[in-house]
């Protein structure tokens, strides 16, 4: 036996050494995976350990390299600060333009959430950090801040620079932090493709860069399209920017699904600062509360003496309107307007305005026919005076009144020697018997009469002058 | 006045280094590879502890200590990353026994030698963590890229030759 040990001593210590970190392995990724998720309490301290005997050398000399970088960009390569200076001074006058624009829509932005009702977490706090380190590999895409713990970060915190979004905390320690960067294989975050909406996972890939790959081929996302983040994965705030679609080709591997590559708005591969944020709120912090409050008092105001102004323009076109109606009505058929003015109908489209005895405003009379028959309104007896088998009793029509006087105003323009002067009454014509409709010349034009029936109605029918049947009213 | 007797090729040409330069070398390997990689992101292409994971175990020619040297050096090469904790331990503790074994058979200390052995076990290396991500942590998602793995052989190899005649500096004088 002891001569077995010594003889495979070498082999022995492999496997035993490959076992135990074996087991190591099962014991740390045992089922259910939780993609990009801390690691357990003796995982941690392990990595602690680590981390804690790389992590001050890296301190170090990353101080001694911010220091030989601040010494010479701050006295020794102050080539062209003035232009520079001059240069950004005019950049800033434009950028102060463009904030006014930006503010403006954002709060016709905020207003539409509020309108929906929409939760929207804001960033209301951060911590800048500086990244120290990194894994020193590319199986595993991670940085190392110089803040941890001690400075209120926590595991699952969203991390980005002012360009974008960087990635989120995946271990805390008490002076240092563990980034997983977004281009990490492990790393995963909701985003949302700005102008179509649509709501997709971001993830990691194995060559370091960021793709889509949950969703399928659709003919509105193309390359340039802006990526957000969505918030729906509760560790990224909504709205962040994420970087645009750089590329989009079927997945080979997962069809019918697509490969979305976006570009990150962040270069992952050379961060030097970060904002970690620590805190967020379902409302704007104070100040900027204060700021929308002012911004909204005074987009109302604008908007309320535009609505004043609109209404006044409106009211003003209407009422040039009703009075270019009525003249024009007025003109044609002045002696009709008053009349119909009189009994409550509207000159304009003959329609009965309602009264206090006629509250409905029904529909006007028919106008009387100047030839009544058999079909005319009111000839035919009712059906309660009827009886059944009884012989037709043979219809007199009476003779219908010829349309009352009126005056016409004069119409210089067409000439027409007939036309009566205004004010003047024409003289009665003599009554003719009525036609029956068979005997009626086919060239014969059925006069029309405007008089209100309310008026004729008034007069006996043989008493009303009967109107010739060529004659035309409007003459 | 003692003389030197050697038994074998082995005992002939093992090495040994002083605690201080086997524990210093490969920390400030791996803080090496990580400025390095985070001055210029093409640079974690290389991996640094790995050349110097055999390195050492070329040298001291002991598989058992070859082994222990490659696990300690992947295991905290692990801990910097947020990977799972083992997987380059396992890559390095295979690296590290087998560069002592074959140390014992043929002269590392040649140049084309070297060449050779320092692509391979680059090559070796990419192998056992493909194996390991897909076999044993299941990530069905890893491909092999062998083109990559060809390149960041290659360049390892450059790196290694000149580090290797540094490190020699570093092996102690037998007595």
């Amino acid at each position: 036996m002891e001569s077995f040990f010594s003889r495979f001593k070498n082999v022995l210590v492999l496997v035993v050494v490959l076992l135990v970190q074996t087991i190591g392995l099962a014991i740390q990724v045992r089922r259910p995976v939780v993609v990009g998720a801390p690691d357990g309490a003796k995982v941690t301290l392990l990595r602690g350990w680590a981390v804690g005997a790389i992590t001050p050398i890296e301190r170090f000399l990353h101080w001694i390299g911010s220091g030989v970088r601040y010494g010479w960009s701050n006295y020794i390569d102050l080539r062209d600060t003035r232009q520079k200076n001059r240069e950004l001074k005019d950049e800033v006058a434009r950028l102060r333009l463009e904030q006014a624009q930006f503010a403006e829509d954002a709060l016709q932005g905020h207003r539409l959430q509020v309108m929906l009702n929409f939760q929207r977490s804001y960033v209301t706090s951060t911590v800048a950090a500086q990244v120290i380190g990194g894994s020193g590999t590319d199986q595993s895409r991670v940085l190392y801040i110089d803040k941890g713990s001690n400075d209120g970060l926590k595991a699952d915190q969203a991390v980005m620079t002012p360009d974008g979004v960087v990635g989120k905390i995946r271990e805390v320690f008490p002076h240092t932090a563990q980034v997983l960067l977004l281009n990490d294989p492990t790393s995963g975050a909701g985003v949302l493709l700005a102008s179509t909406r649509i709501r997709a996972i971001l993830k990691g890939s194995q060559g370091g860069h960021t793709v889509i790959t949950n969703l399928t081929s659709d003919s509105r996302i193309k390359p340039g399209e802006k990526v957000l983040t969505s918030g729906g994965d509760q560790v990224y705030p909504r709205g962040l920017n994420v970087g645009v679609i750089e590329s989009i080709a079927p997945d080979p591997e997962h069809q019918p699904y697509t490969l979305i590559q976006v570009k990150p708005a962040t270069n992952l591969f050379q961060l030097e600062e970060v904002l970690v944020i620590t805190g967020g709120q379902g409302d704007l912090p104070l100040l900027a509360q204060q700021d929308l409050a002012s911004g909204l008092k005074t987009a109302k105001e604008i908007a309320e003496a535009k609505a004043k102004a609109k209404a006044e323009a409106d009211a003003a076109a209407a009422e040039a309107a009703a009075r270019s109606a009525a003249e024009i009505v007025s003109d044609k058929l002045p002696s009709l307007q008053e009349k119909d003015a009189a009994n409550g109908i509207n000159p304009a489209d003959g329609t009965v305005k309602p009264t206090a005895q006629n509250p409905a405003g029904v529909v006007p009379r028919p106008v009387p026919a100047l030839h009544p028959d058999r079909y005319t309104p009111g000839t035919t007896p009712p059906a309660s005076s009827l009886t059944p088998g009884a012989q037709h009793p043979v219809t007199t029509y009476p003779a219908q009144p010829a349309p009352a006087p009126r005056v016409v105003a004069p119409r210089p323009a067409e000439g027409d020697a007939t036309t009566t002067p205004e004010g003047e009454t024409p003289a009665p014509k003599p009554v003719r018997p009525p036609v029956p409709r068979s005997e009626r010349p086919a060239t014969s034009t059925p006069p029309t009469s405007t008089t209100p029936p309310s008026a004729q109605e008034k007069r006996p029918a043989q008493e009303k002058p009967a109107a010739p049947e060529n004659e035309n009213p409007n003459n | 006045m003692p003389s030197l007797s050697y038994t074998s090729r082995r005992e002939l040409e093992e090495h040994s280094f002083s605690p201080a330069v086997t524990l210093l070398i490969p920390v400030a390997a791996i803080i090496l590879q990580v400025l390095l990689s985070k001055l210029y992101w093409r640079f974690s292409m290389l991996d640094l502890p790995l050349i110097v994971a055999i390195f050492f175990a070329v040298s001291r020619r002991s598989p058992t200590v070859g082994t222990l040297t490659g696990a300690a050096i992947g295991l905290a090469q692990d801990a910097l990353t947020g990977r799972p904790i083992g997987v380059n331990g396992i890559a390095k503790s295979v690296i590290g026994y087998v560069g002592a074994s074959i140390g014992v058979q043929v002269d590392v200390d040649n140049l084309t030698t070297r060449v050779v052995m320092n692509f391979c076990f680059s090559l070796l290396n990419s192998l056992i963590l493909f194996l390991i991500n897909r076999r044993l942590l299941g990530q069905e998602g890893v491909h092999p890229q062998w083109v990559q793995e060809l390149l960041r052989a290659l360049a390892n190899t450059v790196i290694a030759i000149p580090l290797f005649l540094l490190l020699d500096t570093t092996k102690r004088e037998e007595s």
